[in-house]
């Protein structure tokens, strides 16, 4: 890649203010470094990643309210976990955690277990109890 | 207390701290020469593994390896605590700042404020030096960002300790012991020889041929996973060749830049035509990304491009095979 080759695309980058350093060739054949904005394969790339997330999330909106599945699996979602990094994180088996799953279970959590999950989640009881709390 | 540290930028996280770790100790190593010697290139493809709900395609060792074959190569003894809570980890970083020592450490990359939304997710080997702290402020420089930045107590504590694959525990390093000079030559050949050896190893999910076999299962996708899942895997593999940290082309250019480097300090002029040759290489990477992104660009695809983007990858295996045989061979 030549220097004046180094995208300068438009990217998520640019909310943060925030250069990506590339490695890149100048005209005399010698490697340098330069700032990149961003690139659109990967812009493109990381827009479908965050759109597959947001459809995961969507999925898990609609079990909790069909009652098929507990806020915590919608709060996993938003929080881009999956079950063993969730269980990492609240400290329990996974077996648990997948059973703590089920609304009917959920519903039964002592304040102790509740508090371990909404620590995790960043969020308190109340809304960790009723997803239409979350902000 | 602020100890008196120069930020520098880099591409990568790993090369980056030990590179501005070592700057601070008065030696002048560049990122690309501590990713060369810790034999950085890499291509694996991890069967039976998913993260992000993809499969595992990785362009590096594992997180840490660069820089254990770097400090063994050149002969630097570094120092590694990992803590069980977060006051002694605290107590331990404390401990150091004031020793007028700034010290590496290993985080997750979820928590970290300073980062855009979008980029954090749940890796946990990401590595930032800490420098200073100001009241509750902990005074961060972090490789990858333009200039350094800061974390509160709680922010620090809390990515120091994350949970999940590759939990930090705190893990918190710094270099002790310094040969009177560092053993550049030597290192080199190792680190040159290690990548060869890797990258041409006889297993189908390593080096080439893992690259190969990549492709034959990137023309089975769109049949046997369907289009949006195909183009989901698709997708994080341009993400692992390009993301924040390859310095582009999966760390082919950084490559190029250590080879061209180590032509001068070998006095080896073949090293210099063959850093070329891996920055041709590396462009090549960046077409095949810009293929593979016009495929999962529009969503749904004919299944001809996914044939098309796998021809490209063989392409480039065959390309890198007789780069490293040639390479082998230059030292």
């Amino acid at each position: 890649m030549k220097k004046s080759e180094v995208p300068q695309d438009k990217s998520n980058l640019e909310s943060a203010n925030f250069r990506e350093l590339c490695y890149a060739v100048d005209e005399n054949g010698e490697y340098t470094t330069e700032n990149s904005t961003g690139w659109d394969p990967k812009t493109i790339a990381l827009n479908n990643a965050i759109q597959d997330i947001k459809e995961r999330i969507d999925a898990a909106k609609k079990r909790v309210v069909a009652n098929e599945s507990s806020p915590i699996d919608y709060y996993m979602e938003v929080n881009k976990m999956d079950l063993p990094i969730l269980a990492s994180y609240v400290g329990l088996w996974q077996w648990r955690v997948k059973r703590h799953f089920k609304p009917q279970v959920f519903k039964k959590l002592n304040t102790k277990i509740l508090q371990k999950y909404a620590d995790v989640f960043d969020i308190t009881i109340e809304q960790l109890q009723d997803i239409d709390k979350n902000i | 207390m602020k100890i008196d540290f120069t930020h520098h930028q880099s591409a990568h996280c790993e090369n980056g701290v030990v590179s501005n770790l070592l700057k601070h100790k008065g030696y002048q190593i560049s990122e690309p020469m501590v990713f060369g010697i810790g034999s950085g290139l890499f291509f694996v493809y991890i069967p039976f593994l998913k993260v992000n709900h993809a499969p595992v395609v990785s362009f590096r060792p594992m997180p840490g390896i660069i820089f254990k074959r770097f400090a063994q190569r050149v002969g630097i003894k570094v120092k590694r605590f990992k803590f069980r809570n977060e006051s002694s980890a605290e107590k331990a970083l404390e401990a150091e700042l004031q020793r007028n020592n700034p010290v590496g450490l290993q985080v997750g990359v979820y928590h970290l404020s300073y980062f855009p939304d979008e980029y954090r997710f749940h890796f946990n080997a990401h590595n930032l030096v800490v420098y200073g702290k100001e009241e509750d402020t902990y005074l961060i420089s972090d490789p990858v960002m333009e200039t350094t930045t800061t974390l509160t107590k709680k922010e620090l504590n809390r990515v120091r300790f994350a949970k999940g694959a590759m939990a930090p525990k705190g893990h918190m390093y710094y270099p002790v012991h310094f040969p009177k000079e560092l053993q550049l030559e030597s290192a080199i050949k190792k680190g040159i020889k290690t990548v060869c050896r890797d990258m041409l190893a006889p297993v189908p999910y390593v080096g080439v041929r893992g690259m190969r076999t990549i492709a034959k299962l990137i023309r089975k996708w769109p049949e046997k996973k369907g289009v949006k899942v195909a183009n989901h895997y698709l997708g994080q593999l341009v993400r692992m060749q390009e993301e924040i940290g390859t310095g582009g082309g999966g760390f082919r250019f950084i490559y190029g830049a250590f080879l061209q480097e180590a032509a001068v300090i070998l006095k080896n002029p073949k090293l210099k035509e063959l850093s070329l040759e891996i920055t041709e290489i590396g462009d090549s990477w960046r077409d095949f990304a810009i293929d593979a992104s016009r495929i999962y660009k529009n969503r749904s695809s004919e299944l001809d491009a996914y044939n098309k983007v796998a021809d490209q990858l063989v392409a480039l295996s065959n390309r890198e095979e007789v780069f490293f045989k040639k390479l082998k061979k230059a030292i």
